[in-house]
């Protein structure tokens, strides 16, 4: 299968959108008409076919115009990719885990032929050919992890092990739902999720860190998340709320349709053999309203979702200035007609 | 599949280390490389004896360098429920078993300074991982391995070949024990130190370490247990509506596994909580052999880790 790959941008004039088969693939996150937390953890195994959970590292049609993206974040702040040196042998696994899924499953764009420690990576897409010595960095232009992740989609955090708890100790992130790497850096698993709201009496993240802590290589799994975004803007972060902050009083009834997005962040986190860490992937997708509503079920039930949404997460998850707009242009793609069980359109 | 990926494996080489100790080397009976794993790691080792499935850990020694073959090393233990006597006296050569994935839970601190290994007895053999990763990645690190005599350091000469003077051992024969009282306060800030070996050596090595002031952060032991047996009793799933007997030779995981039920699992030592399960009612004393379960809620009565720890009494019923 080869992938047409679009050219395209995620700021200043935001020509980013969805073809039919990529909102057909779309990870909608909503499996009944209401959302509430939960640990929604399963086993990251193979998806339906064209799904984007089909193969474990997904690469679609943004793939060129994100890397690009990333490369111009990166540019202007280098923070965004951080690694503690203790972290060197789990960058090398990561080097592995992607590039292994990658070549595997997309042999059309990339290829990796190894010879004992010698590997040689070819990414057709972005036109890099490179031999290099597996566990020595002084045989790539750059880190293994800034490397490996400059040419593959989503934000990866590497997570160490260690005194019963994950630690924040390396990572590149610049698609991030209003999070920053750079602040988070050496926290444990408690501490990065101390924000968030209600959760915590809920007894989620202690459950959800002793079900980490076992987490068993050959044994992947994941999650989805969402928030919204207005603008197609992968790098809404902390750093550069000043840049995107604004766009959420742009929003009006004319506009809702091409300007709110749909964020869904398919998260997967998988052992690490080497090293015993853990990798925690983040992939950002990004829908219109109007691209959504392109898919009736969907419509419907993306309506009665932010309709009913509390208002604790209406407010955690910055809404607040357009959640009303964005309800009433839904309302108007919902018939009241049952929706489904389960995330796929009818 | 509770327990994780499965790898069927073929027996290729076995050496007797000393009197008691076999070490086995195993290969995917597919040919395929087997998984790479980080020092520490163990695999639970399935042997189908004629009666029922035999289900033990054993520490990783080392992955060859083709990716071909695991080592472990097996201490004849005539005591305990029978997994290790099997490996003794009816692995061979050829002999197909089952093993997990690798598991860690007795990882090197990657954020350490220096570190400390310290190994009882067959406790050597992850001991034994750990210095060949320090070693890779030009750590700091010190390696003291006490044994009953010289013919029972399975991994002395080894050792010392490979690590040379950063290597002392100690030998009970000749009346030498790991002096931790002068070993321990003198180590630089940041060391981390690590045990493995016979309960009563992990407790004196951990409590001198108290006493020289390391933080308990600082100081890790694995303390894998073989479940040990006990009196027969009567066993119900509560769920699954079914009744069974748990005899003196199994384990309750065991048992729960003979009926069919997939019952979760990972270490099989104690160790790393996944097996806990909930107490419906016990008729009887719960005999709570693990690591995991705080004092208040072994006294509880509410949970009981079915890999290593049984009933001394009537009926256990269970939510399962």
């Amino acid at each position: 299968m080869t992938i047409q790959f679009k050219n395209e941008t995620f700021r200043d004039d935001f020509t980013f959108s969805n073809s039919p088969e990529a909102i057909h693939r779309f990870p909608f996150p909503f499996d009944k008409d209401q959302y509430m937390y939960a640990v929604n953890i399963e086993q990251h195994m193979p998806g339906p076919a064209k799904s984007a959970t089909e193969f474990p590292i997904d690469i679609d049609e943004h793939y060129v115009s994100e890397m690009r993206d990333r490369a111009l974040v990166l540019k202007a702040d280098p923070l965004r990719c951080q690694s503690q040196p203790h972290m060197i042998t789990a960058e090398w696994d990561l080097v592995e885990l992607l590039m292994e899924s990658m070549a595997k499953h997309y042999p059309e764009h990339f290829t990796l032929t190894r010879d004992g420690d010698r590997w040689h990576w070819i990414n057709r897409p972005l036109e890099i050919d490179q031999t290099f010595t597996f566990g020595d960095a002084a045989t790539l232009p750059l880190p293994p992890m800034e490397y490996v992740t400059r040419q593959c989609q989503g934000d990866f955090c590497l997570l160490d092990q260690r005194n019963d708890n994950l630690w924040m100790d390396a990572g590149i992130v610049t698609t991030q739902a209003d999070w920053s790497l750079d602040f988070d850096m050496g926290m444990n698993f408690m501490e990065w999720h101390g924000p968030v709201p209600l959760a915590h009496d809920m007894g989620v993240f202690d459950r959800a860190l002793k079900f980490l802590l076992n987490l068993q290589q050959g044994r992947p799994v994941r999650r989805l998340n969402w928030t919204m975004t207005v603008n197609p803007r992968l790098d809404t972060s902390p750093e550069n709320y000043h840049a995107w902050g604004i766009d959420r009083t742009t929003v009006t009834p004319e506009n809702v349709g091409d300007k709110v997005h749909l964020r869904v962040e398919l998260q997967a986190l998988w052992r690490l053999p080497r090293s015993n860490a853990i990798v925690f992937s983040i992939r950002c997708y990004l829908i219109k309203m109007e691209e959504l509503v392109t898919i009736p079920k969907w419509g419907r039930r993306l309506h009665r979702v932010l309709r009913d949404l509390p208002p604790e997460l209406v407010d955690y998850k910055g809404l607040t200035r357009f959640r009303d707009t964005t309800v009433d242009y839904l309302a108007r793609h919902d018939d009241g007609a049952p929706t489904s069980p389960g995330f796929f359109p009818d | 599949m509770s327990g994780g990926v499965e790898i069927p494996v073929r027996v290729v080489a076995i050496e007797q280390a000393t009197p008691t100790v076999k070490r086995f080397s195993l290969a995917a009976r597919d040919g395929s490389p087997l998984p790479v794993f980080s020092a520490g790691a163990h695999v639970v080792v399935a042997m189908d004896a004629d009666d029922r499935r035999i289900k033990n850990p054993y520490s990783l020694i080392d992955r060859s360098a083709d990716g071909s073959t695991y080592r472990i090393g097996v201490l004849r233990t005539p005591q305990s429920r029978g997994g290790s006597v099997f490996m003794h006296d009816r692995v061979a050569v050829g002999s197909e078993l089952t093993i997990t994935m690798p598991v860690n839970l007795f990882p090197l601190n990657r954020t350490g300074r220096k570190h400390l290994l310290v190994a009882g007895g067959i406790g050597v053999t992850p001991i034994y991982a750990m210095a060949e990763e320090l070693a890779r990645q030009s750590v700091p690190y010190e390696i003291h391995y006490a044994m009953r005599d010289a013919a029972h350091g399975a991994f002395a000469d080894e050792l010392v070949a490979r690590h040379g003077d950063k290597v002392r051992l100690y030998r009970d024969d000749a009346r030498e024990v790991i002096a931790v009282d002068r070993i321990l306060p003198n180590q630089p800030l940041g060391t981390h130190l690590y045990v493995c070996g016979p309960e009563g050596m992990i407790n004196a090595i951990l409590a001198g370490g108290r006493a020289a002031g390391w933080p308990e952060e600082n100081l890790h032991a694995e303390r894998f247990l073989a479940p040990p047996g006990g009196s027969p009793f009567a066993l119900t799933l509560a769920k699954a509506g079914i009744t069974t007997e748990v005899r003196g030779d199994q384990s309750l995981l065991e048992a729960i596994e003979a009926t069919g039920v997939d019952a979760p699992f990972l270490c099989r030592g104690g160790a790393c909580g996944q097996c806990e399960t909930k107490v419906v009612s016990a008729d009887g004393e719960l005999v709570h052999n693990d690591h995991f379960l705080s004092d208040e809620e072994k006294a509880s009565g509410a949970k009981i880790m079915t890999c290593v720890s049984r009933l001394q009494g009537r009926e256990l019923v269970l939510d399962l």
